[in-house]
């Protein structure tokens, strides 16, 4: 195992210096999302214009794998239609399993660090449940 | 002091295990201990030799694995100095006598507007079978407070008994998150002055500190027996015998009945009563192996060894930048250190230190509310036990200055 794979540059100032941390100003939907096992816990908000994810944010707290996740998913998410979410969400899930091929890796610019992970089973979850909570939000019917 | 880890560590086969090429530094034994050759080859011997089920055997076999699982009993009873009027039943470790006891007694003896205290340290296993019976009885829960240092708030906790009806008082003996040692003599005479009992989870005393249950004088005592270097799947419960007896059972099947007919039953003697079904009998075994081992060590030296070394562990570790420490100053008998590094979270620091083959608890220990008290999401634990010494505290504080660099913690 390879720890600088795992705590590569970009992830660990993705952690320090998370991209859109806060709230925004009434949000269309929302999701909380917590990990029982390690108590990392998550709130996401985001804005809709039509079927497009406009804006996103996220508070919470957790290690640096899944706050840089969160904060590397809110680049990739926003401006994305829910379908082109769903998309980025499965190849996000294959990269930190492993299974997705490089050449699709490479189209997932900063977020292709968290390959890593896949070496790092136990810490598979951290990565994900962002992902999850902003799955939640989008499907949030409230 | 390194000459009880010195003499023992040879026992632990575990510690031979090379984890990524490396030594293992096993720093975890609040979650379970390592387990001594003499625990694995009595419960081996079991199945070898003594295979067979206990109390309804007229075979010799039978009686054999009767007389080895009653074996322990006795010797629980001798080591934990529990009074003539008192019972040992066996359970799957503290999770399942604290279930017994709010299931079993809560559900007879709780009812609207009753309270039951509990502490703001409590693990989840002394919390939530609690919230559950109040939950459908209509009690309340009422909470110690924990102070900025680490303590139970006794004031606050004699208070509740002036405005409140306290049926029951539960708390744990040492803490597994701050390592703290609880007055449990002061906390049993407080509440039966009000005629409330008393449930001590000695999940972290039982293997650390000598525990006399006779002097004590709870009502109900809960031990895991795989933390005391004892086989996974066991544990008991310690209770008054006039308590149990008027207690219903909490499972019910084969060996706690004394007879049944198609309609009825009725239920057998004290401890069979609670120990329905094939038990482990071979973990049994193997947790009285575990009680022989501490004995010739003496509980004493067991205190001692686990105390200095978490005195030692925080001086050492206190002199990392942003290095901050949960529990007393004075170290704990438990042998409990927690801590966080200020920028870097503990799940982070457990990875780095796996990496260096050292073994550390990292979450929020089953102990959330604790957690919420302490204003942080989660923390990383080292516990220490008899086969450790100051070269693991070394590993340590090595592992942690290599999590700092990985990190890059000084380069914000």
């Amino acid at each position: 195992m390879e720890l600088s794979e795992l705590y590569r540059e970009v992830i660990l100032t993705h952690a320090t210096h998370p991209h859109h941390y806060g709230e925004i100003e009434n949000p269309d939907k929302k999701a909380h999302g917590s990990n029982p096992l390690c108590g990392d816990s998550f709130d996401i908000e985001i804005k809709m214009d039509g079927d497009k994810i406009s804006e996103i944010s996220f508070i919470g707290a957790g290690c640096s794998i899944s706050k840089a996740s969160a904060s590397m998913m809110t680049e990739m998410a926003r401006g994305k239609t829910v379908k082109e979410f769903y998309d980025l969400l499965d190849k996000m899930e294959k990269l930190v399993r492993g299974e997705l091929a490089e050449k699709d890796a490479e189209e997932l610019g900063d977020l292709a660090a968290l390959a890593g992970v896949s070496a790092f089973p136990v810490r598979v979850k951290c990565a994900i449940l962002p992902w999850k909570t902003l799955k939640n939000a989008v499907e949030d019917d409230d | 002091m390194n000459s009880l880890a010195g003499c023992c560590k040879k026992d632990f086969s575990t510690l031979k295990v090379k984890i990524y090429g490396k030594r293992l530094v096993y720093l975890d034994s609040a979650a379970t201990s390592l387990k001594p050759e003499s625990v694995i080859e009595s419960i081996t011997d079991f199945y070898r030799n003594h295979n067979a089920n206990i109390h309804r055997g007229v075979y010799l076999l039978s009686q054999e694995a009767t007389q080895l699982y009653e074996k322990t009993r006795s010797k629980l009873k001798k080591f934990f100095n529990t009074p003539e009027e008192g019972e040992i039943i066996y359970t799957s470790g503290t999770t399942g006598a604290v279930n017994l006891v709010a299931s079993s007694w809560g559900r007879t003896n709780l009812g609207e507007g009753d309270v039951i205290v509990l502490s703001e340290m409590e693990h989840h296993s002394n919390l939530v079978p609690w919230q559950i019976v109040a939950r459908e009885k209509g009690a309340e829960l009422a909470y110690i407070p924990v102070t900025d240092s680490g303590e139970l708030d006794l004031e606050e906790y004699k208070r509740i008994f002036k405005n409140h009806s306290v049926k029951i008082v539960a708390v744990n003996h040492i803490s597994n998150v701050l390592g703290t040692l609880n007055p449990v003599e002061e906390i049993v005479r407080q509440a039966h002055m009000y005629g409330a009992l008393v449930l001590i989870d000695g999940a972290q005393s039982a293997p650390h500190i000598p525990v006399d249950i006779s002097r004590m004088d709870p009502d109900f005592y809960t031990v895991s027996g795989h933390k005391m270097l004892g086989p996974t799947g066991t544990g008991f419960l310690y209770g008054r015998r006039g308590i149990l007896k008027s207690m219903p059972p909490y499972q019910s099947g084969g060996d706690m009945i004394e007879e049944v007919s198609l309609e009825n039953a009725t239920w057998n003697e004290l401890p069979y009563k609670f120990e329905a079904g094939t038990q482990n009998i071979a973990g049994f075994v193997g947790l009285g192996a575990a009680v022989d081992y501490l004995s010739r060590m003496g509980m004493d030296r067991v205190r001692k060894h686990g105390e200095e070394l978490s005195v030692k562990a925080r001086e050492k570790l206190s002199s990392i930048k942003g290095m901050k420490f949960y529990g007393p100053e004075k170290g704990s008998p438990g042998g409990v250190l927690s801590f966080n590094i200020e920028g870097a979270h503990p799940h982070d620091i457990g990875t780095i230190l796996d990496s260096e083959g050292i073994a550390v608890r990292t979450g929020h220990h089953c102990a959330q509310p604790l957690m919420k008290r302490l204003s942080v999401p989660a923390t990383a634990r080292a516990s220490f036990y008899i086969y450790n010494d100051e070269q693991d505290i070394e590993s340590l504080y090595s592992g942690i200055h290599k999590a700092v660099e990985v990190l890059k913690l000084g380069v914000k």
